[in-house]
């Protein structure tokens, strides 16, 4: 493309150029860059002491440790998944393949509202198992449980997304070869698949882990807002929020902030070395 | 029934449907099962209620200017994202991906705070006499923002794969720049970009998060219809929240069969 540079036939004028290029950055610097940096200003605002003493609170620890165990539960488990569905949909031609691609697709067009309504109807006192469960004394609503599973259910299709295309991509040669040379299913997987595809499925844990500690609507509808129990970080900056403290509530949001801006970081570096991207939600 | 040689099929396979089951399929179950308790005359009378439309008109008519919105610009994004080499592009690159990053509560009080009348952007635009804040105006900036990488990300390969020769060629028989764009790009970058403009209106359709902190939430007038569903939970009026999410359920599900229309459409229309 550059070898030809000024008899290039694709070049647009220059005035278009930078036209172009200026439109473009105000378009994301209005939409993306503003609200980002009013994070970080609104969150010091009122000065280091107060955003200090907004991460401190001994309810914001709470949330930041629940916010941490739900993650450290739901990235495992729906990584596995990721794995398992991948290895089936990629590995195997069977019949209704692309309808179960669709329907591990089927929570990203869910509405996080809805998703956490379907785990009131299941488990919520008038839901078909509420009986039952407050028999046996079991919390699932308004507690760990609740949350963990609306966070599953939101989070599923993060790893096997980013898996399907890729190991569709790579194909079963050096599978099928290191079958021929005696190696078992769990030897295969483990020497030559993961070895394989450990970029794109980073790439999905980080996904995974991202979302896992930013879900708002699905976790709002379970959790039941109890303070320092079941509010994890995104509920806990709401209820500062509502109560008018608005610099608490941004010094809580940076750290979310922050985590989000690793993700970028994490996705051109893990990108690059996948070296296409794709879009994921 | 499974063709191929490699061993784990059934493990693989099973596990997937089971935790698919338990997760996926028999919580959407429930929410068909339920709403058919209900008489349908009184499902009926919930799901077309006043304030249940007003929300369905405020929620689908924002979700598609926003998503219309991303149209443009995301086809005009990725073009300079792909073309052309400036200061900051591979910053502004990684930066389009915030709205996935960037958790929906916090964009939802940052947007509020950018726009409020006080606001960064929110002062000007009120001496220009247009208020943003607490309208209905805020619901299609929050769409805007929550649907903005779609259309880039959709984009951006298409246009990277393009090969120069078209453009080359289209240069060689004459057409101007401007032609060239009309005739030859603008319909192959077509299928892609219909793709990121139904992501984003199916994005923009459920978001609840970056809206409700920034929409005034008044009832008939600014109340999403996630915000509907939400506060029909709180009052523990769970008959006419499955209502309405089951109305939810079926819009996403339309636009879930559009996309695959429109996935097959790209396969079929560029060989690779």
């Amino acid at each position: 493309m550059s070898a030809s540079r000024f008899e290039d036939p694709r070049a647009e004028p220059a005035w278009a150029r930078s036209a172009l290029i200026v439109v473009a950055i105000g378009f994301l610097g209005i939409f993306l860059l503003v609200p980002l940096a009013a994070v970080f200003t609104q969150a010091f605002s009122k000065g280091v002491a107060v955003y200090l003493a907004a991460l401190r609170d001994p309810v914001a620890q709470s949330a930041i440790r629940l916010t941490l165990l739900v993650a450290a539960v739901v990235v495992p488990v729906n990584t596995l998944f990721g794995i398992a569905a991948a290895w089936a949909i990629t590995r195997f031609r069977f019949r209704g393949r692309n309808l179960l691609v669709t329907l591990i697709d089927l929570p990203l067009s869910v509405s996080p509202v809805v998703a956490g309504m379907l785990f009131v109807l299941l488990f919520g006192a008038q839901g078909w198992l509420g009986p039952w469960l407050g028999r046996h004394e079991i919390r699932i609503l308004f507690a760990l449980p609740g949350i963990v599973l609306a966070t599953l259910f939101v989070t599923m299709p993060f790893v096997a997304r980013q898996l399907i295309p890729l190991m569709e991509a790579q194909g079963r040669n050096e599978e099928e070869a290191a079958l021929s040379m005696g190696a078992s299913g769990w030897q295969i997987l483990g020497w030559v698949t993961l070895p394989a595809i450990r970029w794109g499925l980073l790439y999905g844990i980080v996904l995974t882990a991202a979302r896992a500690m930013g879900e708002f609507g699905a976790v709002s509808v379970v959790s039941g807002h109890i303070r320092g129990k079941t509010n994890t970080i995104p509920l806990h900056v709401e209820i500062l929020y509502n109560e008018y403290q608005f610099a608490a509530a941004f010094a809580v949001s940076s750290l979310l902030a922050l985590i989000a801006l690793a993700t970028l970081v994490a996705q051109a570096f893990l990108g690059r070395r996948l070296g296409s991207r794709s879009p994921q939600s | 029934m499974a063709r191929g040689p490699l061993p784990g099929f059934r493990l693989a396979m099973g596990t997937t449907l089971v935790y698919l089951s338990l997760l996926v399929l028999i919580p959407l179950a429930t929410v068909v099962l339920r709403s058919f308790e209900m008489p349908w005359a009184r499902l009926l009378e919930v799901v077309t209620s006043p304030r249940a439309l007003a929300s369905y008109r405020l929620t689908f008519g924002a979700a598609a200017i926003a998503a219309a919105v991303n149209l443009i610009f995301g086809v005009l994004v990725a073009w300079v994202l792909v073309r052309y080499r400036f200061p900051g592009r591979r910053i502004l690159d990684a930066l389009v991906d915030l709205p996935f990053a960037l958790p929906t509560a916090v964009a939802g009080i940052a947007l509020a705070s950018v726009y409020a009348e006080n606001g960064w952007l929110g002062a000007p635009l009120a001496a220009l006499g247009v208020k943003v804040a607490y309208t209905r105006l805020a619901v299609v900036v929050a769409l805007t923002f929550v649907g903005l990488p779609f259309v880039v990300r959709t984009v951006q390969p298409v246009l990277a794969d393009l090969e120069p020769a078209i453009e080359e060629a289209a240069a060689t028989l004459g057409a101007s720049r401007w032609t060239t764009l009309r005739r030859v790009l603008l319909p192959e970058l077509g299928p892609a970009a219909a793709t990121g403009f139904v992501l984003a209106l199916a994005r923009g359709l459920g978001e609840y998060g970056s809206v409700i902190f920034v929409a005034g939430n008044l009832p008939l007038k600014s109340e999403i219809t996630a915000l509907l569903i939400m506060v029909q939970l709180e009052q523990y009026d769970y008959p006419a929240a499955t209502a309405i999410a089951l109305v939810f359920l079926c819009a996403s599900f339309a636009l879930l069969v559009l996309l695959n229309r429109l996935s097959g459409r790209r396969a079929r229309s560029r060989p690779r």
